[in-house]
This record gives C-alpha cells, structure tokens and sequence, in this order.
C-alpha cells in the first residue's frame, strides 16, 4: 500500500486506456468512487489533522486493509475456544495452558467477537463505509439530475470507435441517433455537433444499495445483541412451562433487554417426547426422528392448541421462538419412609453423559422424611441410568442403544444432610455426601443395586425404600429467543445481494456519435463508447448501434480520401477480418516493458 | 411380517443402488484417468512450432501488428461497408497474442485434445450416475458426509467446465489441471472420506439443505475453476515478464506457458469467474444463517464453518474491492484471489477435519 499503489492505480484504473487526462470530463465520473489522492501530510493544526484522518479513513486503501484485518481478525476466534460458544472447552484449554491461558485471556482470544479489538476494527470499517456511502451518493443523485457528459475531442481514443462518411446530413445523423440511442433506453442529448449517451446507471445504484444493506446488516446485528433474550428451559413430560424470568434454568439477555416488560406473555406445556433412532447398519444409534408434542397458548389467556417442535422447526409465539435442544430420561421414582408412607414421588431428570443417553444424577428428598425412629433426616440417591443395558455380566453400566429398550437404574443411597439450607446454590444433578452418611447392607458393604422397572430397593434397618416405577418418562430442553432486528437483517441480507448483483453485472457505459461536415462537403460520422471497465460487451453494442444508424445514414459511395485513413496499429484490433485500414493513427502507448526490451 | 418383509426389501434395494453408485464411482474415476492419459498426450505430441509468439509480440512491434489477432465481434453480419468496429486494449496493457492451446496447433496434439475431452464427458456422465444412484439409494439429496460432498463437488466442478467449454469459451487449457485435480478429489473420497449411504441426523433434516449445501458446493466448484485460472496466470504471468525483460525462460516454461492464452485473458477469466459467483456464495451464507436460525435457535453463533465462510467471503470482497476501486489488475490481486480460494478451502477440510464445531458431519 505504498506509493506503488498509486501508480498502478493511475494506470490500469477505471479509466484505463482511455487516456483519461485528454478525455477530460467525458471519462470522469463514470462510477462515484473517490478519487485517490496520495497522502500530503499537512503542516496543519487540529482541524487540518482531522480531515486528514478522516480523508484516509475514507480512502479505498484503508478500507481495503480494514476488511482485509477484519478477515484476519476473525481467525483466532475459530481455532480458540470462545466462551460464547463453550464456556467447558474454554475452562479446559486454560486448565491445559496455565502460561498461555491468561495471556489469551487478557488479549480476548476467548471473546474474539466481541473483544475490544475486533469490534474496533468493523466500527473503523463501518465508519468508513458510512464516509463514503454519503458523498459517493450525493455525487450520484447529481450525475442523475445531470446529463451524459459531451463528447470528448477525440473519439479515436476511446476504446471502442467506428467512423465512417455519408450523404445524410448531420443533423439527420444526430437525430437518427438520437432516437435510436432512447429507444435502446440510453440517457441521451445533442451536445454541440455529437450526441451524448449514457446507459447503466443501474450498477451504481446496486453498488450503493450494496453498501447500505451492508451498513443495515449490522446495525440490525448489533440491535440485535443488545435487545435479544435467550433462555433454556428442561421440561419433563406432563409440565409447563410460562415464560416468566423465575421459570428460566438459565438466562442471558442482552444489555438493553428490559425483563419485566419484553417477556412475552405465553406457556406451553410438554406432552411427549418422541425420539427414533437407526436400528441396524453401521450408524445404529444415530438420531432420526426428534419431536416434541406440546400445548402452548398465546398471551395471558390465549386458547390452547396443539403443535409439534421438531429440531428444524421451531415454535413460533408472540414472536419468539421455541427451539427442541436436547432430551433425555426422567425415571419416576417413589421413596417411603420407615412406616411405608409415600415422601417423594416425582420423575427425576437425569443427564445424558454420551450419544446412547447413559445418564447420571441425583435424587434429592429433602423434607417430608423420618427414620425409623421418628427423626426427621434427608435422603439422597446417586442415580446412573441406561435406556438399553448390555446384560448382567456384560461390563458395564453404560447403555448401548438411545431408546428404552432394556432400561435399568442403579442406585446408591445416602442419609444425613443434603446441604441445601448452606444458601449456596447446588447443582441439582449431583449430590453433596459431605454430610451424609452412605447406608451399608448386610455385610457392611455400600448399598448398591441395579433396579428394572417396577422393582424396589429396600434401604436397611427398616429405613425404608426406593422404587424404580414402570413408567419413564422423557423431557426435552427448550430455548425461546427473543431476537429483534431479525426481520431487518434478513431485508438488509436481500438488498445485499440484489445490489451486488446490479453492481457485478451491470456495465456503466458511454457512446457517443459526433456528425459534422467535412472539408469536401460530405458527411463524417464518428462514434465511440466508454466502459467502466474494459469489456468484450462495450465494442459489440457499439457494433450493433453503429449497424443500426448505419442502416439510416449508408455509407457515401466514394470512399474517403486515401489521407483520412488512419494507419493500423499495434494494440488496435479490428472488429471484422480483412478491414481495410479504418483503424485510428497509431497513437497507442508503447508498453513500457518494450521500450526496455528494446535498450538492450 | 408383510411389513417387515417390505422393509427388508427396500433395504436390499437402497444396498444394491448404493453398491451401483459405488461401482460408477470405480468407473468414473477410471474413465477420467483415460481422461488424464489423453489431455498427457495432447501436451506431450501437441507442437511446439508456434513458441516464440509471445517473445515476438513483446520484442518487435512490426511482428506484433502483423501477428495481433483480428477479433470478431459479434452482433453484425459481414456487409462489406458496414464501418468497423475498432478496438483498442487498455494504455500500458502488455498487448500479447493468447497462445494456441495444448496442441499448439499441430493435428495429432488435437486430436488428443478431443479424444480427452470426450472421455470427460463419459466420464463425467458416468459420475454423475453415481451421484444419482447415491441419492436414491438414501432417497435424499447427496449431501449428507464428506464423502458425498466430494463426489458432488467434483461433479460440478467437471460439469462447470464442460458448459464453458459447450458455450464456446476458450477453456481447454482447463482440461490437465481439473482432471488432475479430480482424480486427486475422488481418490480421496474413496479412501479417506468413504460413509456407507445412511439417513440424516434430525439436525439436516430441512429444505435449507438443499439450498444452501447445493449452492454451496456450486460455489466452491466455480471458485476452484477461478482458482486456477488465477494459478496459471501467475505462471504465464513471469513468462511474459521475462520474455519482455530479455530474459529467456526454461525449455520447459517455453513450451508450456506459450500455449496458454495471454496473462491478460486469463486474468480477466479468473476475475469474471470469481466475480459472476460471487453474489451466490453471499446467498449461500445467508441462506445457511436462516437454516442454523431454525436449526440451532440463532442465525449467527460464529461457529467454526460460518467464520470461515465468513472469512472466505471477506476474502473475495476484498479482492473484488481491489480490483474495483484500487484498480488492482495483476499479480497483487491474483494474490488475494488465491488467499481467498485457500480459505474456502480450509473451511471445507480444514474446519471439518481439524476444528470441532455444530456442523454434523464436522469430524468427516
Ligand atoms: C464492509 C465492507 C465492504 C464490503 C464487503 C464491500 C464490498 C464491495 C464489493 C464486493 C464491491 C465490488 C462491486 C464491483 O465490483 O463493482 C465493492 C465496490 C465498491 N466499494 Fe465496497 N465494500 C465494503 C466497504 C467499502 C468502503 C468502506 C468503501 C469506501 C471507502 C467502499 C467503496 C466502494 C466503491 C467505491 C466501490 C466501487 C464502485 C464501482 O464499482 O463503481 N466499500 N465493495
């Protein structure tokens, strides 16, 4: 990005090969992109020094090195763990990397995207867009409002050019041509003796539109993060859930997310989960089928219906969103106490720890229980379930296939305190034995049994028991978004490609067709066309106007004097085999590489 | 026990398609090997009588105006006093004749030519039978693992050169390094990435697969073609630079890069390439945010694969930004344009392969 840069730029630009200092305003401004000038470092105060920066920030190159830091940026944040995505994967790497893990932390290499840094970068981008966005669309409503500039001296510089004599006069020609240019939806003027046209302002348009949507995107993105909630929730069969903050297993809510008046007022309770997994071949156990029968209502008091969540097919209420996460078993269990009186009776959720739901947890009853004396105690149940055991004597306790095929549970059992009332909050799957005591069985070993369904563990000394009950059932985990600016990003994502495409396929060109009376009193036509870029398309069109207006002013029967011939030339190339010399004087520049060859 | 009779026997016939594919898999992989042998023949007997056409239009004027091709423009029947078009290539543009293609003009290296770009055919119908029978056999779109990515991609990729090549376009010199490169794809897909034909988890079970793993795919296939017209510029690139320095190139170089077309051409073919899928690939990463926004309760998470399509993306702006405002013709902004390709395809191993993230088949 140094001053080489800017060399090239002049040279191949947009305007390239048309000489473009000689074609003067006729070159100018075919596409509103700014001009590139090379940094002249001022000797200026504070105000000189901020249009400066504010020049450079809005510069092509700059904006080309921030989208290329940007593509950068975003590369550590997909080999390193992030904690918006992984918060364990994050825990783990620093756990692995005690010198590494703080220095990444301090560099926010775990938050990339929303890390310091990163965010400076697109807000520096943005702002430059927004730097170049505005004038660049002032420029256009002017060349809009304005016309085609006039023809440039000499049509033979152009890239594409025809010329020829007729009989018809010139304001015959400049009138043929006139029509026959707004016919083919060209903006078109008589300009002194040429007329000027111009046609494609279709690009421009696009590539704004373009970088509009862009600035959309984001500021539907940001609004996004900052109005968005996000909750989980695990539902077991036969409950509800109403969407109010307390109901919430975890919550995350962006900044400006007010969570006493943006909650939606729905519920939905969970009928049945279903879930269907493949039964033979080498992927035996993958997923199939993953649905949840719910019954939600809208608002406070809205009529319940019936629906089903599947994993691509969210929920839609009161404009948020249900999704399926996750699911798993919640075997129902009954404990009694020592006079055989039913103290808990509930359907335990109980995490999967792999792909065939092998599941662990705890069973927690916390009052309601009295030992066999009469003393009020806490019961705890460590809990490891398999839907499909592999069979006694085949290893171990870890399932073998995803549906409830062979399901057992296996249960070791604690008395004493659970902890609870400590005020720190507990993870409700795991159990607390700090101050329990395990039950032992006869011979003094831990109390340990693996139950089938509607069997029951007897707890020792009369203590009571536990009973794994026939029916199991499964829950499911939801997540309901609330995301606003949604319908925005996905407008803005439309216009973005729309635009793009106008601007990608769509040629801004020029034609011009100048008629005047030569000194033998007959006609010259001239006609040239100018393309943003250098494109085969440009010539043929010019090919195909000049066959047109040809049709209307023919070609004089003699032909022009010898002297009018312009000689060939080394980058002239003729449109049609065997023409005989109507290429423009050689005036094309020699490359410069030749001139070197050429000195040694 | 109907029922179950039912279901043994489709089975059995999902097998017997799956096997068919696997076998046209074989075959295409053969045929396009044939392919390679042939486009090999084509180099090696094609002539090397035209060398020196480039040495000459860069050193002497007088042969480069007698040898500038003469351009047809279409869009005019040839009346004979219609007034000519006249073109004129860009102010500083090396002004260099395309070379003549791999059989360098002489009868035989043509005919190789020919005959190799019949075997693509075959050998691309024949691949794309597999792809079918794939499909059919798991009765879903085949765009499930790895392995079926492979085989569609290079599908395409073939399928996007033929087409050029039906239209008329100036792209057999595509022919050596596509097949190469296809025959590298498959042999991979068949050994490393080979999944037995199986249904989809839940997760991929959505229309959005086929939109945007479709586009996907296409995308990348369009891009691998850009790519490597890019690559060969580079190369023709320093030849012309050399020869117009003075310089002489190796025997090898001579003969090879003569018969490419000009730098020129093939820069402003990678450029239309890569510029015309541009917008497509846009579609494709929006449309896969809209399906993780169903899938995965949010449009974007930055998970691995949408950083890097991210990336990518970022990455071909940048190059057509480069181009259109900085007016980076050349070498700088072949640069960008290969750093851009090597992103897309680090997304597709790379993030599969090395990175963990939502994506199912993420881990092949
Ligand atoms: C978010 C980052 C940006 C992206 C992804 C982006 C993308 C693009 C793309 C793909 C094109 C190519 C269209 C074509 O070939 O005509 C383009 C053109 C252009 N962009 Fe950007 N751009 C970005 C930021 C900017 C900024 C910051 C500026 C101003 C400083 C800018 C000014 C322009 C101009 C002047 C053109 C050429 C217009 C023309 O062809 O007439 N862009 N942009």
């Amino acid at each position: 990005m140094s001053t080489k840069t800017d060399d090239t730029a002049k040279a191949d630009g947009p305007d390239a090969g048309s000489g473009a200092e000689e074609l003067g305003a006729a070159g100018s401004q075919l596409s509103t992109a700014p001009v590139e000038d090379a940094p002249n470092l001022p000797a200026l105060g504070v105000i000189g020094w901020a249009r400066w920066f504010w020049r450079q920030l809005t510069s092509m190159r700059v904006a080309l090195l921030l989208l290329f830091l940007l593509s950068l940026a975003s590369i550590p944040g997909s080999l390193i763990p992030q904690s918006g995505t992984d918060e364990f994967k994050v825990a783990d790497f620093k756990k692995a990397h005690s010198t590494l893990g703080p220095i990444y932390d301090k560099l926010g290499l775990f938050n990339v995207y929303s890390s310091v840094w990163f965010s400076a970068i697109y807000i520096l981008l943005f702002v430059s867009l927004i730097g170049c966005i505005v004038p660049r669309t002032w420029q256009f409503v002017g060349q809009l409002r304005g016309r085609p500039p006039a023809a440039p001296k000499r049509l033979t510089r152009l890239p594409a050019y025809a010329t020829w004599r007729t009989e018809a006069a010139p304001e015959q020609v400049r009138e043929a041509a006139l029509g026959l240019l707004k016919r083919r939806r060209f903006r078109a003027h008589a300009a002194g003796e040429a007329v000027a046209a111009e046609k494609g302002y279709l690009r421009e348009a696009g590539n704004l539109v373009f970088h509009v949507a862009l600035i959309v995107m984001l500021i539907a993105f940001a609004g996004g993060q900052l109005f968005k909630s996000e909750g989980g929730k695990l539902i077991v069969e036969g409950d509800g859930f109403a969407n109010t903050l307390i109901q919430y297993d975890d919550f995350r809510s962006g900044s400006l997310f007010d969570p006493d008046n943006d909650l939606a007022p729905f519920s939905f309770t969970l009928d049945k989960f279903t879930g269907t997994y493949e039964r033979s071949g080498p992927n035996t156990g993958t997923p199939r089928v993953y649905r949840a029968d719910v019954t939600y209502s809208e608002g406070a008091d809205g009529k319940p219906k019936k629906t089903a969540i599947e994993v691509n097919k969210p929920l839609e209420i009161d404009g948020d969103k249900v999704y399926l996460i996750g699911h798993g078993y919640a075997p129902v269990v009954t404990v009694r106490d020592g006079r055989g009186k039913v103290v808990f009776q509930q359907a335990v959720p109980l995490l999967p720890v792999d792909s065939n739901v092998t599941s662990t947890g705890a069973i927690k009853v916390l009052d309601g229980y009295r030992d066999k004396n009469g003393k009020k105690e806490q019961l705890g149940f460590n809990a490891f379930f398999v839907p499909t055991f592999a069979g006694a004597g085949q290893g171990n306790m870890f399932s073998t296939f995803p549906a409830l095929d062979f399901p057992v549970l296996a249960l070791n059992a604690y008395h004493g305190s659970l902890g609870v009332d400590a005020g720190i909050p507990q993870n409700v799957y795991q159990l607390d034995t700090s101050k329990m005591k395990e039950f032992k069985d006869s011979k003094g070993k831990a109390l340990k049994q693996r139950l089938l369904p509607g069997e029951t563990m007897k707890l020792p000394d009369g203590a009571g028991s536990i009973t794994f009950e026939k029916d199991i059932k499964q829950w499911a985990t939801f997540q309901i978004s609330h995301q606003p600016g949604d319908g925005w990003a996905l407008t803005g994502a439309v216009a973005a490609i729309g635009g793009l495409a106008a601007s990608l396929f769509i040629q801004r060109r020029r034609v011009w067709v100048r008629a005047t009376t030569g000194p033998d009193g007959v006609t010259v036509v001239e006609t040239a066309a100018l393309g943003r870029s250098e494109s085969a398309k440009v010539p043929e069109e010019l090919s195909a106007l000049v066959a047109l207006l040809h049709a209307e002013a023919p070609t004089a029967p003699d032909g022009p004097p010898s002297a009018d011939k312009p000689a060939g030339s080394a980058s002239a190339t003729e449109t049609e085999p065997a023409a005989p010399g109507q290429a423009p004087e050689a005036e094309s520049p020699v490359p410069a590489s030749v001139e070197g060859a050429e000195q040694q | 026990m109907t029922h179950a009779a039912a279901t043994t026997l489709a089975v059995a016939t999902n097998e017997n398609l799956a096997n068919i594919s696997n076998v046209l898999i074989y075959s295409a992989m053969a045929v396009y090997l044939l392919a390679f042998f042939a486009h090999m023949a084509e180099w090696l007997f094609g002539s090397r009588s035209k060398v020196g056409r480039t040495a000459a239009a860069l050193t002497t004027k007088a042969i480069a105006s007698a040898e500038a091709p003469k351009v047809q423009v279409k869009g005019g029947t040839a009346v004979l006093d219609r007034p000519k078009v006249v073109v004129r290539s860009a102010a500083g543009a090396r002004d260099v004749p395309d070379g003549p293609g791999a059989h360098g003009g002489d009868e035989q290296g043509d005919l190789y030519g020919r005959i190799a770009v019949s075997l693509t055919v075959l050998g691309w119908l024949v691949e794309a039978g597999g792809v079918l029978t794939r499909a059919l056999s798991v009765e879903r779109a085949p765009w499930g693992n790895m392995y079926e990515f492979n085989i569609t991609f290079s599908t395409v990729a073939v399928g996007v050169y033929l087409t050029l090549l039906a239209l008329k376009k100036n792209v057999r010199w595509l022919g050596l390094p596509l097949i190469t490169t296809v025959l590298l794809d498959l042999g991979l897909a068949v050994t490393v990435l080979y999944t037995a034909s199986d249904q989809l988890v839940p997760a991929l079970h959505s229309y959005w697969l086929w939109i945007h793993v479709s586009t996907a795919i296409f995308c990348g296939a369009v891009f691998y073609v850009g790519a490597v017209g890019t690559l060969l510029y580079l190369f023709r690139d320093s030849y012309e630079n050399k020869l117009a320095t003075g310089g002489k190139p190796g025997s090898f170089a001579g003969s090879v890069l003569e018969r490419l077309p000009s730098a020129a051409s093939l820069d402003k073919f990678s450029y239309r390439v890569n510029a015309a899928v541009f917008p497509l690939w846009t579609f494709t990463i929006i449309a896969g945010a809209i399906w993780a926004g169903d899938a995965w309760g949010r449009y974007w998470g930055w998970d691995p694969k949408e950083v890097w399509s991210f990336i990518t993306w970022v990455a071909y702006a940048c190059y057509l930004h480069a181009r259109a405002t900085a007016g980076w013709k050349g070498r700088k902004a072949a640069y960008l344009a290969l750093i851009a390709f090597g992103c897309w395809l680090f997304n597709y191993y790379g993030v599969n392969i090395f990175v963990s993230g939502k994506h199912s088949y993420a881990g092949v």
